[in-house]
């Protein structure tokens, strides 16, 4: 794993995005075990609190669960996957939109853009647009 | 824990307390009034420049010097013997003798305290790239550190404190003795760590203390220091430093 990690946003988000990435891109798979604390804090390079509160949020979101003596491991539940996926794409929406009204698009104009960057994107062969941000 | 199943679960007990803490050398005072605590299982970072009074507060926590007034407390003990055996210090100046090799120091450290783990000082040498017959007096300045670090990790104490750890190294030495504190960090023990060199070791952190000419100016979770501010440790350090 290899995160760039901004100093300026509290880490366990940044990780915690960072995992939920990973499921939605299938990099980890549904019911798949996840790296312990030990293992994560020594992969990147943070501190084990930091690993082990991310753990804890991905738990309370239902994103992960812990097996007693087992560890820990992403849900099997497609539903909370595609909810995952969901809020991300928000979380992208809004802050493009952001974005845009700061530049002074208004709604229908955002629309315009966006339908004809997608339309572009669809005519270009091969789909070098595929792939996420990472 | 004995009998009185009552008591407030709340009451953690500390490693290490300061209330009131004050130091002077000649007419310099190095440490004003400075209190604070550090619970179980944290990484600290003790960020200050040069001056500051970041090796004042650490060789008080030792028992290597007595505060002027104010108290300290080690799990409870005064500093003294059995605050010695509790806590690992490694100073910011080489503790070994320079006729020693790796393998004479690390002995001697296993003479000295009843904590040294002969396995894990191994497997620090090996992480370290560091072999038993290397002379000390022939290390690089960033072998030396690294040989200090295995020093101090190589006991199993409560509670560690690192004088400046990544000083006067290299990049790539630096990201090497990083690693090391990471791996080698027990989740049971606490870790002081002073530096002035914030932007690299600042992720390890759970909480900072600053301390500016002798008086500790904030001390704060890390993360929650970056929900708040929006900020790095290293950026408001840099602007905590600036407002003279």
């Amino acid at each position: 794993m290899t995160i760039e990690f901004d100093n300026n946003l509290p880490i366990y988000l940044q990780i915690m995005n960072y995992i939920k990435l990973q499921i939605v891109t299938g990099k980890l798979g549904p019911g798949e075990k996840i790296p312990s604390v030990r293992e994560l804090a020594s992969e990147l390079k943070i501190n084990p609190n930091t690993i082990q509160r991310t753990f804890q949020e991905l738990e309370r979101e239902g994103v992960a669960e812990s097996r007693r003596g087992l560890g820990r491991f992403v849900t099997s539940e497609d539903e909370k996957i595609m909810s995952i996926k969901k809020e991300m794409a928000a979380e992208l929406l809004e802050r493009f939109i952001g974005g845009m009204r700061e530049l002074g698009f208004d709604n229908d104009n955002i629309v315009k853009i966006v339908a004809e960057s997608v339309n572009d994107g669809k005519r270009e062969p091969g789909g070098s647009r595929s792939g996420t941000t990472a | 824990m004995t009998g009185s199943a009552n008591r407030e679960e709340a009451e953690v007990e500390q490693l290490l307390e300061f209330e009131a803490v004050s130091k002077k050398y000649g007419n310099k005072a190095a440490l004003r009034d400075v209190s604070l605590s550090v619970g179980p299982g944290r990484i600290v970072g003790l960020l200050g420049s040069n001056g500051s009074g970041k090796t004042t507060l650490m060789r008080i926590a030792a028992g290597l010097d007595r505060p002027d007034s104010g108290t300290v407390r080690v799990l409870g003990h005064e500093p003294g013997r059995a605050s010695k055996a509790l806590i690992s210090f490694m100073p910011d100046r080489p503790q070994f003798e320079r006729w020693m090799t790796v393998g004479e120091a690390l002995d001697f450290q296993r003479d000295f305290f009843a904590d040294f783990d002969p396995d894990k000082s191994k497997r620090m040498l090996e992480f370290m790239k560091l072999s038993r017959g290397d002379k000390a007096s022939s290390l690089s300045k960033g072998m030396q550190e690294r040989l200090q670090l295995t020093l101090a990790l190589s006991r199993r104490a409560s509670l560690y404190l690192l004088d400046e750890p990544i000083g006067g190294v290299d990049p790539v030495a630096r990201g090497h003795i990083l690693d090391a504190l990471v791996e080698f960090y027990e989740e049971d023990s606490s870790m002081i760590v002073s530096t002035h060199l914030i932007a690299d070791i600042e992720r390890i952190f759970d909480e900072v203390l600053m301390i500016k000419e002798g008086s500790l100016v904030l001390r704060q979770e890390v993360e929650q220091l970056r929900m708040d501010s929006g900020k790095s440790v290293d950026q408001l350090f840099k602007e905590v430093y600036a407002e003279c």
